[in-house]
C-alpha cells in the first residue's frame, strides 16, 4: 500500500508506507516531522433501513424496506504529527465515533484512504494492534466479573509485554490514578469514574503510541474529570504520545488539546488551536455591571445588547470592535459598583460554530504547525 | 499474520512459548470468571440429572408393555446404560451459551475487542470454553461416579483398554465438533440480529438425531423412501449422532471394526468442516461488521 503523498516534504513516509522495516527506525529519528496519522479523502457512507410505524407498515416492511444512505464522513482529510494531542468536537451525529472506528480500523470506509503508524488500520494487522489503543465507553477491555488486576494479566499476555516492564508500568499508572486499592475488586461493583480509570490503565499498559479516546470523561463528576485531565497530559508528555479524542466538554479541550478539529455533517469544519477558535468565531463579549439604581431599558441600550436587568445587575452583550470607546462611557455615566468583562463561554462559541454555515473548511493545517 | 515481526516498542520481542502462554492466560481468566457464579453452577449441575430419571421411568413402562428381551439389540440394562454414557458425551459436546454469547457480543458491540486488540476471537472462546469445562468436571465428577456406582449393575463388563481409549478419543472430538458447531451458529449472529431461533431448530434437530432421545440403532428399520436407504444410515453421515450416540455406542461395543474407523474417519471430517466453517464465518462476518456499522 503507497499513501498518495503529492507533498515533497512527505517523502520520508512513503518510503515508510512500502518498507515498514525501515520506517520504525526513521520514526524515532524524525519524531514529529513524518505524519503519525494521515487521512486523505476519507468518507464512509451507511445504508440504514426506515422502519415505519404501525404494524401493518412493518407486516409489508418484511417484503420491501425503504433504504437511504447516510453519509457519516464526506471525503476528510487530516494529518496528526507525533506527540500531537488533538479534540474531535461536533454535535451529535457529525461522525465523530465513526472518524475514530475507521482510525482504529473497526470499520472500513467507502473511500479514502488513512495510515496510522505506516498502516492501513482496517487491514488489523497485529503488529499495527500491538501499538495503539481505543477507548470507547465503559464496558470496554475489562472483565466484568473479574478484578481489573486479572485484566491486566491478560492484557500482558495479549500485548506480550515483558514481566519487568509489564510490572513498572502497572505501579506507575495506577499510582498516578490512586486506583491501587479497588484492583482486587470485581469490575461491576466499581463506580463509573473508578472503571474509567482503571479502562484507561488497560489501554496504556503496553504503551501504546497511538490512543483514540472516544468521549472519557462522560458521566463523570468535576473531581474525577480533573484528575483524568491532570493523567493524560502528564502520560501524554511524558511518553510523546499522539492522542485523539472526542467530547462534548469544552473543559476537556481546554485542560488537554492545543488542537482542535470541529466535524459536522461529515466534514471538517474547522482545524486549528483553541485560541483561535476563539479570536475567529468571537464577536462579542459579555460585560456584567452592579449600578447604584436600577437602569431603565433604553438607558441600558445606548451600549449595547441588554441580556438581563435584575434589578441594578445587568447583563450586557457588547460587540468586540466597540468595546474600547463603551467601556469608558459606561463607567463616565453611570455609577458603577463592580464591572467584569469576560468573553462568551466557550460552549456558546462552539455551539454557534457547529451552526455555522460561514465556516470555511481548513485543509491545510499541517502545513502551518510542523 | 505479522505476529513474528519485531515491532518498535522493545517490549514485543517474541519469546518461547508465546502462544502458549497466551492460552494459558485465557484458560485462568476464563477459569476464575467461571468460579465468580459457583453456587449457580452447581444447582445447574446438580438439576442435569433430573431428565434422565423419566427417560428411565418411560423406558422401564415400554418394556414391561412389549414384554421383549430387547429393542434394537438393547436390553433394558443397555437402554439405562446408555442415557448415563450419552450424559458423559453430552458433557462434552453441548456449549451452552456459546452460540447465544457470540451473537450478543455482535448486537452490544462487545466484539470489538477482539477486532482492536492483537487477539484472535475463536481461539479465545475455545480457551474459554475449555476452561468452563474443567470447572463443570470438577464439579460433576461427583454427582456423575455417585449415579454411575449406584447404577453399575446395568453396564455390561468394562471394555478392554483399545476400545477405551477410541472412546476418549471420540469424547474429545465431540467437545471440538460441539465448539465449531456452535461457533458457527453464533456467527450467525453477524448478519441476524437475533439467533436464538436458528439455535432453536438446531437443538431440535441434535435433540432427535443425535442419539440423546434414544439410541440411533432403532433408525436402522426406517426408510427414507429411497429404496435400500434407511434412516439410520443417512444420520451416521450427520455430525449429529457423534455429538451424544457415538462415544457410548463405542463403551456399550455396539459398533466395531471397520465401521468404527469409517465413524471415527467421519467424525474428524466434520471436526475440520466446522473448524473452517467457523473460520470463513467470521471472516466475512467481520467484514460485513466493518463495512455496515460497527
Amino acid at each position: 500500500m503507497v499513501f498518495p503523498y503529492t507533498s515533497p516534504m512527505h517523502n520520508s513516509s512513503q518510503n515508510a508506507a512500502t518498507h515498514p522495516q525501515k520506517s520504525r527506525v526513521a520514526s524515532r529519528e524524525d519524531a514529529g516531522r513524518e505524519p503519525v496519522i494521515a487521512v486523505e479523502s476519507l468518507a464512509k457512507e451507511y445504508r440504514v433501513y426506515d422502519k415505519p410505524e404501525g404494524l401493518l407498515a412493518s407486516i409489508s416492511g418484511l417484503f420491501q424496506r425503504k433504504s437511504r444512505i447516510v453519509h457519516a464522513l464526506r471525503g476528510v482529510n487530516l494529518s496528526v504529527g507525533r506527540g500531537e494531542f488533538v479534540a474531535l468536537l461536533g454535535p451529535n451525529g457529525a461522525g465523530k465515533t465513526t472518524f475514530l472506528k475507521l482510525l482504529s480500523g473497526i470499520i472500513t470506509p467507502t473511500r479514502g484512504t488513512a495510515q496510522v503508524l505506516g498502516h492501513v488500520p482496517w487491514e488489523r494487522v497485529d503488529d499495527f494492534r500491538r501499538r495503539f489503543a481505543l477507548v470507547m465507553g465503559q464496558r470496554n477491555q475489562l472483565w466484568w466479573d473479574l478484578p481489573a488486576a486479572e485484566s491486566f494479566r491478560l492484557h500482558k499476555e495479549i500485548y506480550r509485554i515483558d514481566t519487568a516492564r509489564f510490572e513498572r508500568t502497572r505501579d506507575e499508572l495506577v499510582d498516578m490514578l490512586d486506583v491501587r486499592k479497588i484492583l482486587l475488586q470485581p469490575v461491576r461493583e466499581l463506580s463509573l469514574g473508578e472503571r474509567m480509570k482503571l479502562e484507561l490503565v488497560a489501554a496504556l499498559l503496553h504503551e501504546p503510541q497511538v490512543l483514540f479516546l472516544d468521549e472519557p470523561t462522560i458521566g463523570l463528576d468535576v473531581v474525577a474529570q480533573h484528575t483524568l485531565h491532570r493523567f493524560l497530559t502528564h502520560v501524554q508528555a511524558q511518553r510523546q504520545m499522539t492522542v485523539v479524542l472526542t467530547t462534548h466538554y469544552m473543559k476537556d479541550v481546554a485542560a488537554l488539546c492545543e488542537r482542535v478539529v470541529v466535524i459536522t455533517h461529515g466534514d471538517i469544519l474547522y482545524d486549528g488551536s483553541l485560541d483561535e477558535i476563539v479570536d475567529r468565531f468571537t464577536t462579542h463579549k459579555i460585560v456584567t455591571l452592579d449600578l447604584d439604581d436600577t437602569p431603565s431599558l433604553e438607558r441600558m441600550e445606548r451600549f449595547g445588547f441588554p441580556c438581563e436587568i435584575r434589578g441594578p445587575q445587568v447583563i450586557l452583550r457588547i460587540d468586540r470592535p466597540r468595546i474600547a470607546e463603551v467601556l469608558p462611557e459606561i463607567l463616565r455615566s453611570e455609577r458603577v459598583r463592580d464591572i467584569s468583562v469576560e468573553d462568551v463561554p466557550l460552549e456558546e462559541i462552539v455551539a454557534a460554530l457547529f451552526r455555522s454555515e460561514a465556516a470555511q473548511p481548513v485543509t491545510t493545517h499541517q502545513e502551518a504547525r510542523t | 499474520m505479522t505476529a513474528a515481526t519485531p515491532s518498535a516498542a522493545a517490549h514485543s520481542r517474541p519469546r518461547p512459548f508465546e502462544g502458549l502462554r497466551m492460552w494459558w492466560m485465557m484458560l485462568v481468566i476464563s477459569l476464575e470468571e467461571r468460579l465468580a457464579y459457583r453456587g449457580d453452577f452447581i444447582l445447574g449441575t446438580l438439576m442435569r440429572f433430573l431428565p434422565i430419571v423419566t427417560q428411565l421411568f418411560l423406558w422401564t413402562a415400554v418394556f414391561s408393555a412389549t414384554n421383549a428381551a430387547d429393542i434394537a439389540g438393547y436390553s433394558r440394562n443397555d437402554i439405562v446404560a446408555y442415557y448415563l454414557l450419552t450424559m458423559i458425551t453430552r458433557a462434552f459436546s453441548s456449549m451452552p451459551g456459546l452460540a447465544g454469547g457470540i451473537a450478543r457480543s455482535v448486537r452490544d458491540g462487545s466484539v470489538k475487542k477482539y477486532l482492536v486488540q492483537p487477539i484472535d476471537y475463536v481461539s479465545f472462546l475455545l480457551a474459554s470454553r475449555i476452561a468452563h469445562k474443567l470447572v463443570y468436571y470438577a464439579v460433576a465428577v461427583f454427582p456423575f461416579a455417585g449415579v454411575f456406582f449406584l447404577c453399575r449393575s446395568f453396564f455390561p463388563p468394562v471394555p478392554d483398554a483399545a476400545t477405551i481409549a477410541i472412546f476418549l478419543l471420540s469424547l474429545l472430538l465431540s467437545f471440538l465438533l460441539g465448539f465449531f458447531l456452535e461457533a458457527t451458529l453464533g456467527m450467525l449472529g453477524f448478519w441476524f440480529l437475533e439467533v436464538s431461533s436458528i439455535v432453536f431448530a438446531y437443538m431440535l434437530l441434535q435433540y432427535l438425531l443425535s442419539g440423546h432421545m434414544f439410541p440411533l440403532d432403532m433408525l436402522a428399520g426406517i426408510g427414507t423412501g429411497i429404496p435400500g436407504v434407511s434412516l439410520g444410515s443417512v444420520v451416521h453421515w450427520l455430525p449429529f449422532e457423534y455429538t451424544a450416540y457415538f462415544p457410548a455406542a463405542i463403551w456399550l461395543g455396539k459398533i466395531h471394526g471397520t465401521e468404527l474407523i469409517r465413524a471415527l474417519v467421519i467424525e474428524a471430517v466434520w471436526v475440520v468442516v466446522m473448524a473452517v466453517a467457523c473460520r470463513i464465518a467470521w471472516r466475512r462476518g467481520t467484514r460485513r461488521y466493518s463495512a455496515f456499522g460497527g
